[in-house]
């Protein structure tokens, strides 16, 4: 596409400027009228939220006493001493979610998109048929299925396949399995979106100028579809690290997760001052990953050019 | 060593006949053009040539090389596509230097060639560009180079300037035809513009229907149409019914619908005997009153201007026959306007044996199915 006409092109001066003059009011006011809805929206449901979070994460008090803004920064020191081991282990535990979904919708997304032919919709269909039930319902139905004594283990035990102590639930497995299940379609979506925009020419010209199929698929349609990488990362990652269900049914002490300590620092423990203050932490751990993330892709583009 | 052979090549997808038994060779240097309407199969032979589509049946050879089943990536040939399907990840550089990587050419043969090609296709200083910085002809330009950097003995392009308009187009055809005796390349080029077909190639092969209708150099095709199809695709025709009287040495005798009779070479004849189509091009048919002094050709028929249409370059008049057939005449714009024929004047046109053609009696061009063999 051509570069717009700008105002300092030579020979654009004259005849622009004085038009230009009274279009300035009603340019400034057109933007603002049509982001006004969303920017209504993130003052009320991001903003004011946020400003409240972090105010409640400075007070100190007790649910009886009350709270007051005290601007005792020490809560972050202090969560952070006690439940570093939970941070950390929910932001590996979304890095695995992240990696694992990633190789599993790829090539499900790439054949879908490819190969998919007249059923594309069909398989998008199949992929998002679990999100016909409510998150909670099927995560409770691994429970069940997945239980000590229950259809799968306890008939294999019966046959004597597994050993009478085995188990699944209440390991790290079960709740990463969980998240994985539960977040997959978080990726395949903008992975098919991406793969499913790719320009069937594009492999044409790749096959033209000598690339064999790894090097088609390393060369050209990888870096392609790394949008929809990112996207699909971010919307499984993020999500994943703050997720406190799966780890609540299937796991264990074990595998608790930050999520769960800031759910039961508001619910339980009526800390809410800890609670906003592990709530800030979590996101601030979330920034820095992702912004790591954003730069080594923007590196990967450049690379892939070479 | 770079001539392209294809035998009894076909090509079919599911119930649809893309392309239907086809020989051709284009030697070696050539300006190649396939011709034809939309669907008829270029695309689809151009495809195979470059090794994206494998022929149901059918033998394709490079030089002295069978390539029928050979990868794209293994043949020297490249591509110049449709919609150029540049890579917009890379830059212009990196666009025009892929297939170098791929084939593991040194690092500064590498740099030296993407300049000298960008030079070429006149692109010096854009190398830096993102893709979607360039216009639609610096894009088409990008494609070229990036296809010739590599050298190949065939280079193959898919109607490269469709998306362009009719100005920069014209413009390219004769960039393309420059660059075509510089490189000294073969090049298979694909159009549905006649015009774009004639100006460019040493050859042409004209297509319908998955078939080729005739093969030959622009001025045969043009001059002798061997079908009623290449008749009224290339250029205007005006054909008449006609029945074949005899033949004496290299002059044949029809007897036409209307009542006159006519001769023209017999070589044009498609048959010894029976009906045939005898046709005319517009610009060489003369009109005149019949009781004007102006000369009158061999082969002539009486008519009645029905419509006359002034184009400035020319006027066309449409003409009906005593048996109600339409032909159409271009006079050139002479500024005698005491020339014009009035609609409803009864003329005599009239034109030389030479400028006479004979097609089967058949389908007509609009006709979807079948299409006679070249
Ligand atoms: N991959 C395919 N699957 C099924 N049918 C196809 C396929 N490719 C082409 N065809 C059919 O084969 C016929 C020839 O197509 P082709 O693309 O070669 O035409 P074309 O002459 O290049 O037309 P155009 O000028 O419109 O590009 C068409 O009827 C088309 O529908
Ligand atoms: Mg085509």
């Amino acid at each position: 596409m051509e570069r717009p006409l700008q105002r300092s092109d030579p020979g654009l001066i004259e005849p622009r400027d004085k038009p230009g003059e009274d279009d300035r009011g009603r340019k400034g006011f057109v933007p603002f009228f049509l982001t006004f809805p969303g920017s209504l929206w993130l003052i009320i449901f991001f903003l004011i939220p946020m400003a409240t979070m972090m105010s409640l994460s400075l007070q100190e008090g007790t649910i009886e006493t009350g709270y007051r803004l005290t601007g005792h920064w020490q809560t972050y020191v202090e969560a952070l001493g006690k439940y570093d081991t939970q941070l950390i282990r929910s932001l590996i535990y979304g890095l695995v979610v992240t990696v694992a979904t990633l190789a599993i919708s790829y090539p499900m997304a790439y054949w879908i998109a490819l190969y998919g032919g007249r059923r594309k919709n069909l398989f998008l269909l199949l992929i998002l048929l679990p999100f016909f039930t409510p998150f909670i319902i099927r995560t409770l139905s691994w429970k069940f299925i997945l239980a000590d004594n229950g259809i799968v283990l306890g008939n294999l035990k019966e046959w004597g396949l597994l050993t009478e102590g085995y188990q699944v639930l209440a390991t790290q497995s079960a709740v990463l399995a969980g998240l994985i299940y539960n977040f997959l379609p978080f990726m395949a979506l903008p992975l098919y979106v991406a793969l499913e925009r790719l320009d069937p020419s594009m492999l044409d010209a790749a096959k033209d100028l000598y690339s064999n199929k790894r090097q088609t698929f390393l060369r050209v349609t990888l870096p392609l579809s790394l949008p929809g990488v990112f996207a699909g990362s971010l919307l499984t990652f993020i999500p994943s690290v703050g997720d406190f269900l799966n780890s609540e049914l299937l796991g264990s002490v074990n595998t608790t997760m930050i999520g769960q300590v800031i759910q039961r620092e508001f619910l339980v423990n009526s800390d809410y001052p800890e609670g906003a203050a592990l709530s800030f932490l979590l996101m601030f751990g979330v920034l820095a990953l992702v912004f790591l993330y954003t730069r080594a892709i923007g590196n990967t583009e450049e690379l892939t050019g070479g | 060593m770079s001539d392209v052979r294809l035998e009894g090549v076909t090509k079919t997808f599911k119930e649809t006949v893309a392309v239907d038994d086809i020989s051709l060779l284009v030697e070696e240097g050539e300006f190649f053009s396939l011709l034809g309407p939309s669907g008829c199969g270029k695309t689809t032979t151009l495809r195979m040539i470059g090794g994206f589509e494998a022929p149901t049946s059918g033998r394709i050879t490079l030089g002295d090389r069978d390539v029928t089943t050979l990868p794209a990536y293994k043949r020297n040939v490249n591509t110049v596509f449709q919609s150029y399907a540049l890579f917009p990840h890379l830059d212009v550089t990196e666009n025009v230097a892929y297939g170098l990587k791929r084939k593991k050419v040194a690092k500064k043969d590498i740099d030296s060639r993407v300049q000298d090609m960008l030079t070429l296709v006149d692109l010096e200083g854009y190398g830096r560009r993102r893709i979607d910085q360039l216009s639609g002809g610096q894009q088409q330009r990008v494609a070229l180079a990036r296809a010739l950097v590599n050298r190949p003995g065939v280079l193959l392009l898919d109607e490269p300037l469709g998306a362009l308009d009719l100005k920069l187009r014209k413009q390219m055809q004769l960039e393309l035809k420059r660059i075509q005796s510089e490189v000294g390349i073969t090049f298979i080029y694909v159009t549905h513009d006649q015009e774009e077909a004639m100006t460019m190639s040493d050859r042409i092969a004209v297509m319908s229907d998955g078939r080729f209708e005739q093969i030959g150099a622009p001025h045969d095709v043009y001059e002798g149409p061997q079908t009623e199809f290449v008749a009224s695709f290339l250029g205007a025709s005006n054909l008449l019914e006609g029945e074949i009287e005899g033949v004496e040495g290299d002059r044949a005798k029809v007897r036409l619908a209307v009542g006159t009779t006519i001769s023209l070479p017999a070589e044009r004849l498609p048959r010894r005997e029976g009906a045939v189509r005898i046709g005319v091009r517009p610009e060489k048919l003369h009109i005149r009153t019949p009781d004007s002094s102006d000369r009158e050709e061999p082969n002539a028929v009486d008519a009645t201007v029905d419509i006359s249409t002034y184009t400035g370059v020319s006027t066309a008049y449409e003409c009906i026959t005593g048996d109600g057939r339409k032909i159409v005449v271009y006079v050139q714009n002479l500024g005698r306007p005491e020339a014009a024929m009035a609609p409803g004047t009864r003329v005599r046109l009239s034109w030389l044996p030479e400028h006479t053609f004979a097609v089967e009696k058949g389908k007509r061009p609009d006709v979807e199915q079948g299409g006679q063999g070249a």
